[in-house]
């Protein structure tokens, strides 16, 4: 497949909705377990009552719909581009989510914290600019070794 | 401190192993070359019966509820980018159990996550 302008126009699409979903969930999340207030203590009765609480409430089940999106157009998007290109891409949700924490939910946010999220976004965008797959010196040694295989067979 | 310690071990050591099973499961798979429902259905169907995948999914839940439990503690400014560590945890793995070679240039990168992730922790509150 070549790949023309409606194929970019659909991996950006598919992009921004991975780095809004994905974060978007999360914040979703937070919001709705804060809403059920802190855990008070860790006894196994009061994590059956927490583990209702969680899956009866609305704020919850719609963060895990924002990461169910989020997770079909990462598998979609992965289906055509290149991992390496989708993982470094994702690495802005870091952002996203201290920016959603900061002006959705109102959290404070220290300077030092706003370059520490900077650093994992470019350490991210570091790792994901590695190859994706590693094997391919394994793959010639195997050809190597499947070559030697094949020569005796041929001389005997 | 003890518990959020725990969970951070639950969302990125436990979470980070469900996903290396799930690699796992997936490679013994083989390559999904045709995305017709029908066929993904089979896929699907395959993959249940993979022991990986049941491990897998048992860890990743339990990395799920995790995150839930360090969300109720925690801002979400600061519990996302600490959960980058998985990439820590994600190349060790992949270099031990799914002998993946990782590249100086991904250690680097690991390296940098982790200085990011303990200037979060030092600019919190």
């Amino acid at each position: 497949m070549t790949p023309g302008a409606g194929l970019h126009l659909k991996t950006f699409f598919l992009l921004l909705i991975m780095v809004v979903f994905g974060p978007l969930g999360d914040v979703l999340l937070s919001k709705g377990m804060k809403n059920l207030g802190e855990i008070p203590n860790w006894s196994p009765a009061e994590l059956a009552h927490l583990f209702v609480d969680v899956f009866t409430s609305g704020m919850i089940w719609l963060g895990i719909l924002s990461l169910i999106g989020f997770f079909i157009a990462y598998t979609l998007v992965l289906s055509w581009a290149d991992y390496s290109f989708v993982q470094p891409a994702s690495s802005f949700s870091y952002a996203v989510v201290a920016l959603l924490g900061h002006f959705a939910l109102g959290e404070k946010i220290a300077p030092l914290r706003w370059v520490g999220i900077l650093v994992i976004c470019c350490g991210v965008l570091i790792v994901g600019h590695t190859p994706p797959r590693t094997t391919e010196e394994a793959a010639e040694s195997h050809m190597h070794a499947a070559a030697e295989q094949i020569t005796p067979e041929r001389s005997s | 401190m003890i518990a959020e310690i725990i969970l951070i071990f639950g969302i990125v050591v436990i979470g980070t192993g469900g996903e290396i099973c799930l690699t796992r499961a997936m490679k013994t798979i083989g390559e999904v070359h045709d995305f017709r429902p029908r066929a993904l259905l089979n896929v699907f169907g395959r993959a249940m019966r993979v022991g990986w995948m049941w491990l897998a999914l048992l860890l990743m839940a339990a990395g799920f509820f995790s995150l839930l439990g360090m969300l109720s503690l925690e801002n979400v400014s600061f519990v996302v980018p600490v959960t980058a560590l998985s990439y820590v945890v994600g190349a060790y793995g992949g270099a031990i159990f799914l002998g993946e070679k990782v590249t100086r240039q991904r250690w680097l990168g690991v390296l940098l996550v982790c200085v990011g992730v303990t200037m979060v922790w030092k600019g919190r509150g």
